[in-house]
């Protein structure tokens, strides 16, 4: 309990940091400082799997989005600062804020006793899907509509980013080049970490139908490795109107689909497996959703095309 | 109190001062970081409401668990995509502002 007190205290310290920073360099490395601590708090409440995703996204890769903007728009803060509303509107956003915060509070003291669960329903059928992790019974078989619309909004997302392109460029390659110095620190970093960090993220896609670990996690991880080797310009991102990149895609969230068609022969309903296949069906599904949602990532994350096609 | 309840006011708290900075902040990076924040009170909540649901020898109800995860993988979309139009708006108009007289 010492320990939660102590874990709580630090998140509110951070964040409180995060918001009132005068400097917005100062936010954002607040900001990956809250996922990780966050992602403790996970891990007090038994939920390594968000524990995980919670490092790997909401600190890790969203951290370096924040950063990379930051340095784009460095000399745009001071102006912006000037801008900041009145002691008045501050103080009024202060009283709804703290009122929205009293009422969640309410809330998370008047819940039910005793809980509502659906964990003994997840127990009671995960024998049928041969997995022995219950998160991911629940992401690729239970829930499995609302993981195949979150590939959709990914790839949605894509495609809003790069329609920003502008028109020269369309089709081109995302986000600048980079050049590190080949005998540079970073790009030794960069040598060594990415076999590793690749093996890494493969162990997790394995383990994840019965340990901590999965799609989202591994897939994030690779999408960092791939990330880590630009930055130092060891790989190059391809220009978007590549078919093969367009196919790689496209490919889980497609597969998905197909099988999820398919459910209706085999079992009588969208998504549905048959017991007897549904590990295969569902490892099927995984692989190239893994690969999918990694390249889906790592171009997130490259932004729109900056550079015209070469002809 | 218990160690749940005590991360769930946690998460209250965390919601009110993500909209806080959200409201006050005129930079546009500002308000996308004190959005991210609201999420992530959000998902406390959430993962209070597993906890609380720990049955059937599971640390926590693994269906509110999973949807948490989702919910991180599509916070994230929703923030490449802000950061690319925040990063477009600076490269057209050489200003990050949400002032509409400019």
């Amino acid at each position: 309990m010492a320990f939660d007190t102590g874990l709580a205290v630090l998140v509110l310290g951070v964040a409180v940091w995060t918001i009132t920073a005068r400097d917005t360099f100062a936010a954002v490395v607040g900001f990956v400082a809250f996922g990780l601590l966050l992602a403790l708090v996970w891990v007090r409440l038994a939920a390594p799997d968000v524990a995980l995703t919670e490092a790997a996204i909401g600190s890790g890769v969203t951290g370096g989005l924040l950063l990379g903007a930051h340095t784009h728009l460095r000399r745009t803060e001071t102006a912006a600062a000037g801008e900041l509303p009145g002691a008045a509107l501050r103080l009024a956003a202060a009283v709804l804020c703290a009122m929205v915060s009293a009422g969640l509070a309410a809330i998370v003291l008047l819940l039910p006793e005793p809980a509502p669960t659906l964990a003994p329903q997840v127990a009671a059928n995960i024998a049928t899907t041969g997995l022995g992790n219950p998160v991911t019974a629940v992401l690729m078989a239970y829930r499995a509509v609302d993981t195949l619309l979150e590939t959709v909004v990914l790839l949605l997302a894509l495609l809003g980013i790069w329609s920003l392109a502008p028109d020269r460029v369309w089709g081109g390659f995302p986000g600048p080049h980079h050049d590190a110095d080949p005998q540079g620190v970073l790009t030794f970093a960069a040598q060594l970490l990415v076999p590793v960090g690749i093996l890494v993220g493969v162990h997790i896609f394995w383990v994840g139908s019965v340990a901590p670990g999965g799609e989202f996690q591994a897939a994030t991880i690779l999408a960092a490795m791939w990330i880590l080797a630009a930055m130092v310009g060891l790989v190059d991102a391809p220009p978007v109107s590549r078919r093969w990149l367009r196919i790689l895609l496209v490919a889980g969230p497609a597969v998905f689909f197909a099988i999820g068609l398919a459910g209706f022969a085999m079992a009588g309903a969208f998504l549905a497996y048959p017991p007897p296949y549904a590990k295969l069906l569902i490892l099927t599904i995984e692989i190239p959703l893994t690969l999918s949602i990694a390249a889906t990532l790592a171009l997130l994350v490259a932004g729109p095309p900056e550079r015209a096609p070469q002809r | 109190m218990s160690s749940p309840t005590l991360y769930g006011l946690c998460g209250a708290v965390l919601v009110g001062l993500g909209l806080f900075g959200l409201i006050v902040h005129p930079q546009p990076l500002r308000k996308i970081v004190a959005f991210n924040l609201i999420g992530g009170g959000v998902f406390l909540l959430f993962g209070v409401v597993a906890r609380r649901g720990a049955a059937a020898g599971f640390g926590g109800d693994p269906v509110p668990q999973a949807l948490v995860i989702t919910g991180l993988v599509v916070a994230f979309a929703a923030t490449a995509l802000a950061v690319a139009l925040l990063l477009r708006l600076f490269h057209e108009t050489g200003r990050a502002t949400l002032r509409s007289d400019g």
